[in-house]
């Protein structure tokens, strides 16, 4: 009996025990599969992300073709520049050489051949004139005043702030110039005609030079000696002047108004007031001593001559 | 000495300011000399009388005192201390230029010793009137104030910090578009001075937008304009990715690379070490240096400079380009860079420093590189250290490839494989293990036997 009891408890159990079992069994078998297909979207989602974010091939790309295309803009925009700056360079060069030929063609003015007299440059034996002569032809004979002297400092340190000089990387060539109507007739180049009109006056030294100019050169050649040679500047005084810078001092009855000082007459010391004990002076007229006036007055007659 | 001295306290001002100009040229011509003066006694009287003299005495001592300070750091001191940084700040005050030029000048020589000399002039007050005199119109004026403030910010952060309160930047980088050259040399120079210390200064710099206008000075006719502007630049790109992102995007690479093929000998530095950092940020930056066709320049480099440093640098730089994937170190390999960085790392002329460069360089780019055409002519010169990372890439390689594995026997390659001595058990033999496994027994033992036979015939001929 006791044997069907504890077989039926055993029974039981283990029926309870098992069913535990199969539940965690199962329980695992699902979170299993649930794993699996998570780890499959997760897989999915990973590959996305990375591709599309972290690291993306086609945008890579396409980052490096944009960049050997900017590349390629600033290689070109660089070499431009580069061309440009030469271009300037080899600009002011020319120019400068012009202006040199130009220079000296004006100097050389006197070599221009004239009719009778074949100059060096236009030999008679050559088809045509050298183009110096060409030059020489066309240019202004150079008058004998003073070139400016043109400090090397004009072009360096005032060129760029001071905008003294334009700056010159803008355009590389010059802008053409404004075509007027020319006045029909036979008028003269109007260049020329202002040239003419403002030309400025060149005086010739005669009309420069200072009239007393030898002699105010040897006066201030002189005074220029003189102040070198003496030891300091003060002006030699003449006797006859020692006394001149003497101040007069007038007598006391010089000085003054024109009549008589009251001094010596009507006061007799001086006043130095800031010396007073009080600030009044003495008194000139004194109250009268009452006892004094009584004399002669209120004393008996007796014995006085009536 | 004693001659000149009293000449100094004479009456006439044209015997005063010839006695110090005759001072200035004699210590500077020479260091003793200046110490000669400085032990005269004759600093303090020059600076004590300073204020009230007209310009042509505060130009002449102002030359004194930078002669004497050019020379030595003790010598700037003994400058420092008999006052005349004040005197030098009251002269930086005044109307002339030429009397300002010559006060930054002085100070400028003074602060490029150490930094305690620059604190001192900056403690002095020096720099806002610096900032000052960078805008006055005359050019000279401009250039010394730019080298000074150079001179100031190049010893650490806390002084460039100092010049950049002052509000430098904005002027400095205003000044990069005048066209005078030794002007533009001295402003990238100041430029670069601030911007190497911190990333933050750096960060500064570049929103003064100065990108793209120096990308132009780096096409100037003037080397040394070229050099500076490489050396910003590289002072910019090398402290985050971001900032070298920044100047790839400007285009700042390609303008780089092409200075680099245009100049020669120590200019090309700087954009060397530029190139350099940039690839050493990130993969995407290194595969844009090797996009804008920077190998090539750098491979020129390697072959036709004849300064150390410079090659070391360019090793260096092409070790970056290729160290980050397969495709960059095949790009590498395919510009035939490989055989000249292994000649320079043979080469026992070369200095320490070059050859240290240069393996790491080689070990680098080996370690990534897949590209076998490139790798088979180092079998045959590399040394053991090398050897093994060579022989490594093939044996990762081999196993997987049947044409390079034919490739490898046509080309002799698996003969120079089994002439390699390797200690067992080491990796080099485990690779000579792995290359030996890919090919079928008969082949292996073939090649044996014919190098065998080659040997024998050769110990026969001895």
């Amino acid at each position: 009996m006791v044997i069907f009891i504890q077989k039926w408890w055993r029974g039981y159990r283990s029926r309870r025990y098992f069913s535990k079992l199969v539940e965690t069994a199962y329980f695992i078998m699902k979170m299993n599969f649930y794993n699996e297909m998570a780890v499959r979207i997760q897989k999915r989602w990973r590959g996305y992300y990375v591709r599309k974010y972290i690291h993306n091939y086609y945008a890579l790309k396409k980052y490096l073709e944009a960049i050997s295309v900017n590349n390629e803009i600033v290689r070109n925009e660089l070499q431009d520049y580069k061309e440009m700056k030469e271009n300037e360079e080899k600009r002011k060069d020319l120019e400068k050489k012009e202006k040199e030929e130009k220079y000296q063609a004006r100097k050389m003015h006197y070599l221009l051949s004239t009719e009778q007299i074949a100059g060096i440059y236009n030999s008679p034996f050559r088809k045509s004139p050298d183009p110096m002569e060409l030059l020489l032809r066309k240019s202004k004979p150079l008058s004998h005043r003073h070139q400016q002297t043109k400090s090397p400092f004009d072009y360096e340190l005032y060129d760029w702030p001071t905008c003294k000089r334009p700056p010159t990387f803008s355009t590389a060539q010059p802008l053409p110039p404004i075509v007027r109507q020319k006045p029909q007739g036979p008028f003269r180049d109007t260049t020329e005609v202002l040239r003419q009109r403002y030309k400025p006056l060149e005086p010739t030294l005669r009309v420069a030079a200072s009239i007393n100019s030898p002699l105010e050169k040897a006066r201030e050649e002189m005074k220029s000696e003189e102040w070198r040679n003496s030891i300091h500047d003060n002006e030699f005084l003449p006797f006859s002047s020692y006394r001149k810078n003497q101040k007069y001092e007038p007598s006391i009855h010089r000085t003054g108004k024109y009549s008589q000082e009251t001094y010596g007459t009507k006061h007799f010391r001086e006043i130095q007031p800031k010396k007073w004990v009080a600030d009044k002076d003495f008194q000139t007229v004194l109250p009268p001593i009452v006892l004094f006036e009584k004399f002669g007055k209120t004393y008996s007659r007796a014995g006085q001559i009536v | 000495m004693s001659l000149l001295r009293p000449l100094l306290l004479d009456v006439i001002p044209t015997i005063q300011q010839t006695a110090a100009l005759a001072l200035g040229r004699l210590a500077n011509y020479n260091g003793d000399l200046a110490e000669a003066v400085v032990k005269g006694d004759i600093l303090p009287q020059l600076v004590c009388s300073l204020s009230e003299q007209n310009r042509f005495y505060k130009k002449a001592a102002a030359f004194v005192l930078r002669a004497v300070g050019k020379h030595s750091p003790q010598l700037a001191q003994a400058v420092v201390q008999c006052g005349a940084l004040e005197m030098l700040v009251i002269c930086l005050e005044d109307f002339d230029p030429g009397v300002k030029e010559a006060a930054s000048w002085a100070l400028g020589y003074i602060a490029r010793h150490n930094s305690e000399l620059s604190q001192a002039v900056v403690d002095a007050g020096a720099v806002p009137l610096l900032v000052l005199c960078i805008q006055e119109p005359e050019i000279a004026l401009k250039r010394i104030a730019a080298s000074t403030l150079s001179d100031i910010s190049k010893h650490s952060p806390e002084l460039a910090q100092t010049v950049v309160d002052a509000g430098a930047i904005a002027h400095l980088a205003q000044m990069i578009l005048n066209p005078d050259a030794k002007l533009k040399r001295q402003v990238l120079s100041a430029l670069s001075q601030i911007a190497k210390h911190s990333v933050d200064l750096a960060e500064l710099v570049v929103e003064a937008e100065i990108f793209p206008v120096v990308l132009t000075c780096l096409k100037d006719s003037d080397e040394y304009v070229k050099k500076n502007g490489a050396t910003l630049i590289r002072e910019i790109a090398k402290h985050t990715p971001e900032l070298s992102q920044f100047i790839v995007n400007a285009g700042g690479v390609a303008a780089v690379i092409d200075c680099i093929g245009s100049c020669r000998g120590t200019v090309r530095l700087p954009g060397i070490m530029m190139l350099g950092y940039v690839a050493a940020h990130s993969e995407n930056l290194s595969m844009a240096v090797i996009v804008s066709k920077g190998i090539p320049p750098l491979c020129a480099c390697l072959i036709e400079e004849h300064e150390d440093h410079i090659k070391a640098a360019a090793a260096w730089a092409l070790g970056q380009v290729g160290r980050h994937t397969p495709a960059h170190a095949r790009a590498v390999a395919v510009a035939d860079v490989l055989p000249t960085l292994l000649a320079i790392y043979m080469d026992t002329r070369g200095s320490e420093d070059l050859q240290m460069k240069t393996k790491k360089a080689l070990k680098n780019i080996l370690q990534k590189c897949t590209y076998l055409p490139a790798l088979e002519p180092l079998l045959h010169d590399a040394p053991p250290n090398i050897m093994k990372h060579i022989v490594g890439q093939f044996s990762k390689v081999l196993p997987h490839d049947s044409k390079a594995r034919r490739l490898f026997v046509t080309t002799g390659g698996l003969k120079k494989v089994q002439e390699i001595k390797a200690e067992p058990g080491s990796l080099l033999q485990e690779y000579i293990n792995t290359i030996n496994n890919c090919y079928p027994e008969e082949v292996v033992s073939t090649t044996a036997l014919i190098l065998f036979n080659v040997c024998g015939k050769f110990s026969l001929f001895w």
